[in-house]
């Protein structure tokens, strides 16, 4: 079952912010093609009856106390970052909704 | 943009049946973040902290950090969804929301998806006549807060026209719970009331719990409220808007109202409602469209693989429902009993949204009829002027013993209420304010007696007029008197040195 | 002197602690190998500029009387997946070029605790994606057997650093092979813990659920002696086990010198039929299979009928996890910013990105999103991990029947430089044997088992245990080696080829470019640019040299 169209790669380029270039587009449609006929093999085993195991070791109930520590200076916050202004990091306008 | 048009909102009511919904989120006052040791700006003790001062590695999602989770945000949780009457999941995930916006550390947030904590449970809410509405709870879920944009250049300071913004991570990763309501029927024309009065109780719950400052202006409580319209005798349900930045009681109640004008407006004149999520504006009393959502919802949630599944004991659920504070109805009624009350000056401190100061403030000494009158009165009065909600003006701490100085006779009312005003501008306890301004009340016989002899010697007929019995004739020289020592004097004592000098 | 770079760490360590060569001695000895052949191999991307500092001090510990650990003053390279605060931290990828940590990873500063002697920053495929390391932003590193070939990846640094001598240890990351699979094509030791048994705190992230943090040595003891500084329960690491666990350098002596083998229940996979399988990793295989037979082992075949649908589900797990662990870098507060005059931030983000991610990233960034999307998580993300299930369920079934599971670490021998890299299927199908593992959570090793006769490159056989039993692959690895060893008559690696090593006109071992050391013994990389400058590790952009 094959569904990568360009379309859809654009679109999850979207989704992931990454601006691909049409040739990045056409190459990637082809790749991901191959890639998800082969995975979709999956499917054949994993039935209604199986549970998914998202943790290979399972665990439950892991806390930690609520004890302040690992705090970073303000000068470590922003040691790396690209740019910053009145101890805050700086970005360019931002076009889309606040969640 | 040109303004809406609002239909009448009792006409509004007859054609349409407003159907409401709301999610308002909780920040919790743990000592330090939701899934990270920094301290927590949401706990009043780290209020007004510098910028990206308050962060861990997690919270700006710094290569190779992970999440750890805070005990006691859990037990918190647990315990508000048990107040909402909500059944406890005995296994519940977190998941990641995955989208892209600068104030989010790690372009993820860990919330909860399909498996929330606390789920279909219900809240009643009593209206300022005593009518209980019940709001049925969808679910209570715990996820993390994002972090604060500030939108510089640009002409409003919103995000058009902005020409950068800049980021603090503060924020990022405090302990939230979101409270989904089902949606709610038959709230008709007291939609906006039952709309006020529903927030007002979950604060009341989280303020009772003690697990939350709930400040709605402080973001520590802040609401989304979704509206939608059906024409009458459909059945099915209207388009719904969300609505945010809703940031006080008051603003909850207007901006329903005003949606639900909106609406009505629009379908009656034939069009259709855009499902949008729309911003409240408090100054125009509006709202307006915000932008819409870049990833068109697609948050591709999967579990945290970081993270491992909370599964609270039946043992834990009965401790903490063990624990829970009286529901707010009942609180409500025992305490009208206890303060003596009259259902009218009860009403008033609950429509005030005043019942947890003044509680407090008792709580601190003072008599329940003065906690009261305070409250309603100067501090509303005060609160209205200045465009704020009562609790940001002065502490209940802070108005105890304000009384206190009027009950041990150091202050009258009036310079009691000259003491207020110092407090809410900031000049210290009422203490501090009655000595830095010498406020108190001249308790000094001595000189007391010395500005009554002063007044008398200008009005000298006064004495005689006293011993012939006519007692009202001191009100002239206590008026004197109160003006000389600039109100900084108990009348009655006054009165009283008066009338034993006509007696010498 | 004997050259101290051709001791294991256990010698090494021995020699510090009886006072006869100071860690300085140590740490100047790798830092002059490196410089003499890492123009050639490229397995570092930084060496530190104040290593011989850290060694002094703990030379200086000692002397005053100090109780330092079995393994102080050892030098150690470190893959540059793991977040160090005194040199940069890239990943492999351009988008975190000079990125500084402000925290170390945990298995950095037990390291560092140890009294371990930091030497540098191994290279990579880039965020950890890959079998061969070319897919790294800096150039890939070479085989130290055939510098026409691949190190193996994502790990190919650390293992051709100490393949090539130039340091005793190595820390490494295996998601679904990335430390097995290079020590078999490099003929050292690689071992993957029991997920959650060593900290992922400060290990940048490929795939949560998978990835796990371990050593890179020459001697399974190497091996041992490092998990036992690294191992154990983080607080930071939510993942991270609890468990007490035993010393696996003990563990290791154990097998060395015991009768482990006699036994032994050896399980071989019906369904992995090395027909698929390069000829010579075959025979290699067998023989090492008969050798532990000889010793009284019981082989026996087990079925795991899920293993063959294991790579079709890492390849869903993995790129979904990555592509969400991977957006956090969008330029905003740290790495890489790209400018886009006029544009919104989001559009600075997808040009970052686009500049910043290579090829291979971008492709498994976008497959992930498309396995995550509404509408297709069921059916790619949710049904994989479903797999994991079946995966666990033939393990535990397997290993109700045998001790250990033994298959061939990899599908074939070290192949050549650019061979493989424009078909990602046949670059995926490398981890077929080692994948399972990531996926149940059971530990696994890889030791040298042999050289295929078809081209003399090393082989490995890997050996798996159930979880939390990790002891038990050093018991048998150490007891397999010595075996081996022996018949081979010293350690694969001694027949490697001798890596040519940069001279000058002073005699002085030199970086490529000529120019001769300083006295603080900085290693000059190909460019002639010193690493270990302040933070801005730049590499070579292009191919190799």
């Amino acid at each position: 079952m094959s569904e990568i169209t360009p379309d859809l790669v654009r679109h999850l380029g979207v989704l992931a912010r990454i601006q691909l270039s049409d040739a990045e587009v056409e190459r990637l449609t082809g790749q991901l093609d191959v890639i998800v006929d082969n995975i979709a093999k999956v499917s054949q085993v994993a039935t209604p009856d199986v549970p998914a195991t998202s943790h290979p070791i399972a665990m439950s109930n892991v806390f930690r106390p609520d004890v302040v520590g690992d705090m970073l200076t303000p000068e470590q916050v922003l040691q790396n970052a690209p740019d910053a202004a009145d101890g805050r990091f700086r970005v360019t306008a931002i076009l889309g909704e606040e969640q | 943009m040109a303004k809406d048009k609002l239909m009448d909102f009792d006409e509004a009511l007859e054609l349409f049946e407003p159907v409401l919904g709301f999610e308002v989120h909780v920040e919790l006052n743990t000592e330090t973040k939701m899934f990270s040791r920094a301290a927590n700006p949401a706990n009043s003790a780290n209020h007004g902290a510098e910028p990206n001062t308050l962060v861990a590695p997690v919270d700006m999602g710094l290569p190779g950090s992970l999440p750890v989770v805070n005990e006691t945000a859990v037990r918190y949780s647990i315990s508000l969804g048990l107040a909402l009457g909500c059944s406890i999941a005995p296994s519940s995930r977190f998941a990641r929301k995955n989208y892209f916006y600068p104030d989010l550390g790690k372009n993820y947030q860990i919330s909860q998806y399909d498996e929330p904590i606390a789920f279909d449970g219900q809240v009643d809410v009593e209206l300022s006549d005593g009518t209980i509405v019940s709001v049925p709870i969808e679910r209570a879920h715990m996820e993390e807060d994002a972090g604060k944009l500030t939108h510089m250049g640009g002409a409003t300071g919103r995000i058009h026209g902005a020409e950068y913004s800049l980021v603090d991570y503060n924020r990022a990763g405090v302990p939230l719970v979101e409270i989904v309501t089902k949606p709610i029927f038959g709230a008709e024309h007291r939609a906006p009331e039952i709309a006020k009065a529903y927030v007002q109780t979950i604060r009341d719950i989280v303020i009772a719990l003690g697990i939350s400052e709930a400040r709605m202006e402080r973001g520590n409580l802040r609401c989304d409220a979704n509206v939608s319209l059906r024409p009458r005798g459909q059945e099915k349900l209207g388009i719904r808007t969300e609505t945010k930045n809703v940031n006080s009681m008051r603003s909850v109640e207007r901006a329903v109202r005003y949606e639900i004008q909106r609406q009505a407006a629009i379908l009656a004149a034939g069009g259709t409602i855009t499902q949008e999520t729309r911003h409240w504006h408090e100054d125009t009393g509006t709202t307006s469209p915000g932008r819409p959502k870049s990833d068109a919802d697609d948050y591709r949630y999967f579990p945290e693989p970081d993270l491992l599944p909370v599964e609270p004991s039946p043992e834990l659920v009965d401790e903490l429902r063990a624990a829970l504070p009286e529901p707010p109805a009942a609180h409500r009624r025992r305490l009208k009993a206890e303060w003596g009350f009259t259902d009218l000056e009860f009403q008033d401190v609950v429509n005030g949204g005043l019942l947890a100061e003044v509680e407090a403030t008792i709580a601190a000494g003072a008599a329940p009829a003065a906690a009261r009158k305070w409250w309603t009165g100067e501090i509303t009065r005060i609160a209205n002027a200045q465009g704020r909600e009562p609790v940001e003006l002065v502490t209940p701490t802070h108005v105890a013993e304000l009384q206190g100085l009027v009950d041990e006779g150091t202050l009258t009312d009036k310079l009691a209420r000259q003491v207020l005003e110092g407090v809410i501008a900031g000049e210290g306890s009422p203490q501090q304010v009655v000595d830095a301004r010498g406020l108190a009340v001249v308790s000094d016989d001595t000189a007391l007696l010395a500005a009554i002899d002063e007044a008398l010697a200008s009005q000298p007929d006064v004495l005689e007029k006293i011993r012939d019995g006519k007692v009202q004739a001191a009100g002239a020289i206590i008026g004197a008197v109160m003006k000389a020592m600039k109100g900084q004097a108990d009348a009655a004592r006054v009165r009283e040195l008066i009338l034993e000098r006509a007696a010498q | 002197m004997t050259d101290l770079t051709k001791l294991s760490a256990a010698a090494l360590a021995d020699k510090l602690a009886s006072g006869e060569v100071s860690s300085v001695e140590a740490t100047q000895a790798h830092l002059d190998r490196i410089a003499a052949v890492d123009g050639d191999v490229h397995a570092f991307l930084h060496v530190s500029d104040h290593a011989l500092d850290v060694a002094a001090d703990i030379d200086r510990r000692r002397a005053a009387g100090e109780q330092l650990g079995p393994v102080a003053g050892v030098p150690l390279a470190i893959k540059d997946v793991l977040v160090t605060t005194d040199m940069p931290s890239t990943s492999g990828s351009k988008i975190l070029e000079g990125f500084m940590s402000p925290y170390d990873a945990t298995v950095v500063a037990r390291s560092r605790a140890a009294g371990l002697v930091p030497l540098g920053k191994t290279n990579m495929d880039e965020f950890a994606m890959g079998s061969s390391t070319e897919h790294s932003a800096y150039g890939p590193t070479r085989n130290p057997w055939d510098l026409e070939r691949i190190p193996g990846g994502s790990g190919g640094g650390s293992a051709a650093a100490v393949a090539a001598f130039e340091a005793p240890l190595a820390l490494g990351s295996d998601t679904g092979g990335s430390i097995r699979q290079p020590a078999h094509v490099t003929g050292t030791v690689g071992m993957k813990p029991t997920y959650g048994g060593v900290s992922r705190y400060g290990a940048i992230a490929l795939a949560s659920s998978l990835d796990q943090v371990g050593p890179v040595t020459r001697t399974v003891l190497d091996a041992g002696l490092l998990h036992d500084v690294i191992g154990g329960h983080d607080p930071h690491d939510a993942t991270s086990l609890t468990d007490e666990w035993p010393s696996f350098a003990a563990a290791a002596r154990e097998g060395a010198t015991g009768d482990v083998l006699k036994g032994l229940k050896v399980g071989v996979i019906r369904e992995l039929p090395d027909s698929g399988f390069q000829s010579g990793v075959s025979e290699s295989f067998r023989a090492a299979i008969a050798a532990m037979e000889a010793q009284g082992a019981e082989i026996v075949e087990v079925s795991a009928p899920h293993f063959e649908y294991g790579v079709a589900a890492y390849y869903l797990i993995l790129p979904a996890e990555a592509s969400s662990n991977l957006a956090k870098f969008d330029s905003v507060r740290f790495g890489l910013r790209v400018d886009v005059p006029g544009g919104t931030v989001e559009d600075v983000m997808a040009a970052t990105r686009e500049a910043g991610f290579g090829d291979e990233v971008k492709r498994r960034v976008i497959l992930g999103t498309y396995a995550l999307s509404a509408g297709y998580y069921d059916a790619y993300y949710g049904s994989a991990q479903k797999v994991r299930t079946l995966i666990q369920r033939d393990f535990d079934e397997a290993f109700a029947q045998v001790d250990v599971i033994a298959t061939p670490s990899a599908p074939t021998t070290a192949f050549k430089l650019g061979e493989k890299i424009d078909d990602p299927m046949q670059m995926y199908l490398n981890d077929v044997t080692t994948i399972p593992a990531n996926l149940a959570g059971v530990p696994g090793i890889s030791i040298p088992s042999g050289l295929a006769p078809e081209d003399g490159l090393p082989v490995g056989i890997q050996f798996l245990a159930p979880a939390r039993e990790d002891a038990r692959l050093y018991r048998v690895g150490a007891a397999l080696e010595a075996l081996l060893v022996e018949s081979w008559g010293g350690p694969l690696l001694d027949r490697a080829p001798a890596l040519r090593q940069a001279q000058g006109p002073t005699g002085q071992a030199q970086g490529p470019t000529g120019q001769a050391q300083g006295p603080t013994g900085q290693a000059q990389g190909p460019t002639g640019r010193a690493h270990g400058s302040t933070g801005q590790a730049q590499g070579p952009t292009g191919g190799a040299r």
